[in-house]
């Protein structure tokens, strides 16, 4: 008990000290540096990235590109194509992952017994979203592509994609749903709402800023995918002769498009693109935020 | 005084650990029952199997019967949707829903199918001004509940509760996280409400008990020690643990 003892020490004599009688301690001094470093390494990276492709891409900004098909017949470049086959995925992609998202988190969070079935559940879904997104490029070829026979499209891709961003969004919504206070749950009970009046009323418009959070990621991830889009959506960049019909067709993505642009060697165009999908990904993150703000039922305006 | 509500053998564990053993209290109509006891005697536990809110407790088994106006409402088939709009909960923590003021009394309406805006407007007031918080707030009725004091959050909690025109009250220690002030507010209130109500309140306050209830039971470790008059009880306790518990010498 020798150290004790001299800990006791070491506490009495604090008690000796002035109050003014600062002492600068080094090893604060290194990680305070250390901290401040760090933060402003992230950030001139970021700032480098942004900066380098503003600096190559905004330059070769032409109205054209946002309005054209790249045709050799007619002489002309464009990526409209590529923005409405992005259109397309995000929407088919978040039509068929929200609700099955969302209705899986509320059946784990609110119906389902707990214990071993949620535990595993819980525990695929992490699996399921640590697994390299080419891998998922595979399963959906061969599976929506071939076994289901819907070939290289724009819904291939869509249901792969779906299945990726999946975890996202109902982990997110559990998140949410965990955050709602359970004294909200027993309010509402106990005045006589039925379970499902009670998730309507009450937990999902207090969840709801946590889900689209969740939903606008997954949205992020759609728009930033190319390795699992590769193989299912394929590569045609044809603007659509039909609203619905474009579905099946294949379709590239602006980063499928960037993709083989720069394999290519056609830099400038890649550029472009990038632009695009920066101005894209900025956009969806400033409107998770707004939006998680602005639906914020708990906060008092 | 007739019966409002009687529980009969009633028994109730959570797993293994039995909360509460053999109790048979009867709750007298339109009048106010305390219930008092140390932390973890059952007094709580005891409140909720009176409306079913015990049914979402995991490993939960209760045996015996709950009798509301000649109904046991333990029978198979019950639906605690109009269990519950019978036998309405306030809770220890106020907890309005994060919505407007007019919205948390409406929503139990709302759940029973009332739509028509003039009979909630009615029904709001209403209740607002049984639970003596219309005058505070008549002018923010559309503004979030959130913002109101704690003391005000409880009584519309209150509000939202009778607004659906219950029969008994149960409220589960709702001035332990209240001022002095609003402690004396929400008991005036009580006794306000005790000549259209049937009120049945757990507290730790035994002042509160003898200030408001007619009649009090006192718990321990899962057993009903003594029930009785609350004058009776406080004055000429029969039972030697009861009077420990209301001299202080123990809880």
């Amino acid at each position: 008990m020798a150290n004790n003892s001299g800990d006791k020490e070491l506490v009495r004599s604090a008690n000796m000290r002035s109050i003014y009688d600062k002492k600068r301690r080094v090893s604060d001094t290194i990680l305070n540096g250390l901290i401040h470093l760090s933060t402003g390494f992230a950030l001139t990276i970021v700032l480098v990235i942004l900066g380098y492709i503003a600096f190559r891409g905004v330059p070769e900004l032409d109205f054209g590109y946002f309005i054209n098909q790249t045709s050799i017949l007619k002489n002309t470049v464009g990526i409209l194509p590529n923005i409405i086959n992005t259109l397309y995925m995000i929407v088919l992609t978040l039509l068929i992952a929200v609700p099955i998202g969302v209705g899986g988190a509320i059946y784990l969070n609110e119906y389902a017994d707990g214990g071993r079935f949620v535990d595993l559940v819980s525990f695929t879904t992490e699996v399921l979203s640590g697994i390299p997104s080419i891998v998922y490029g595979l399963f959906g070829y061969l599976f929506f592509g071939i076994f289901m026979g819907l070939s290289y499209s724009i819904l291939t891709g869509a249901l792969t994609l779906a299945i990726m961003v999946l975890p996202l969004i109902s982990r997110n919504t559990q998140v949410a749903l965990d955050n709602v206070p359970n004294s909200y749950r027993e309010a509402a009970l106990g005045i006589g709402s039925t379970k499902w009046y009670m998730i309507r009323t009450v937990l999902l418009p207090s969840a709801i800023p946590g889900i689209l959070t969740g939903i606008i990621l997954a949205m992020g991830r759609v728009v930033a995918e190319s390795a699992a889009l590769i193989f299912t959506a394929g590569a045609v960049a044809k603007l659509p002769s039909s609203f619905f019909g474009h579905i099946t067709t294949s379709g590239a993505t602006l980063t499928i498009q960037l993709y083989f642009e720069m394999a290519k060697g056609n830099f400038d165009i890649a550029f472009v693109i990038a632009v695009v999908l920066m101005v894209i990904v900025l956009t969806l993150n400033f409107l998770a935020r707004w939006i998680s703000m602005r639906f914020d039922v708990n906060r008092i305006k | 005084m007739e019966n409002k509500i009687v529980a009969k053998n009633l028994n109730l564990w959570y797993g293994e650990k039995q909360a509460l053993k053999n109790i048979d209290l009867d709750i007298k109509e339109k009048s106010i029952t305390a219930f008092i006891g140390p932390s973890g005697c059952g007094k709580s536990t005891f409140l909720k199997t009176l409306n079913r809110m015990n049914d979402y407790v995991d490993n939960i088994r209760i045996e015996g019967d709950v009798i509301l106006d000649g109904e046991n409402i333990y029978a198979d088939g019950v639906d605690t949707t109009i269990l519950r709009k019978k036998v309405g909960m306030v809770f220890q923590q106020p907890n309005p829903f994060p919505m407007t003021i007019y919205d948390n009394v409406a929503y139990g309406p709302r759940i029973h199918g009332i739509k028509d805006r003039k009979t909630l407007d009615k029904i709001v007031e209403e209740s607002l001004k049984d639970a003596a918080l219309y005058d505070e707030v008549k002018d923010r009725l559309h503004t979030n509940a959130l913002g109101l004091s704690g003391g005000q959050q409880q009584r519309l909690c209150i509000a939202r509760c009778l607004a659906v025109e219950p029969e008994v009250i149960l409220l589960d220690e709702p001035t332990s996280a209240l001022d002095p002030i609003s402690t004396l507010k929400i008991e005036e209130l009580l006794m306000e409400l005790k000549a259209k109500y049937t009120i049945a309140i757990v507290t730790h306050n035994m002042q509160q008990a003898s200030r408001i209830a007619d009649y009090t039971a006192f718990f321990l470790i899962g057993e009903m020690i003594e029930y009785g008059k609350t004058d009776d009880l406080f004055s000429r306790p029969q039972d030697e643990r009861t009077e420990n518990y209301i001299t202080g010498r123990f809880g």
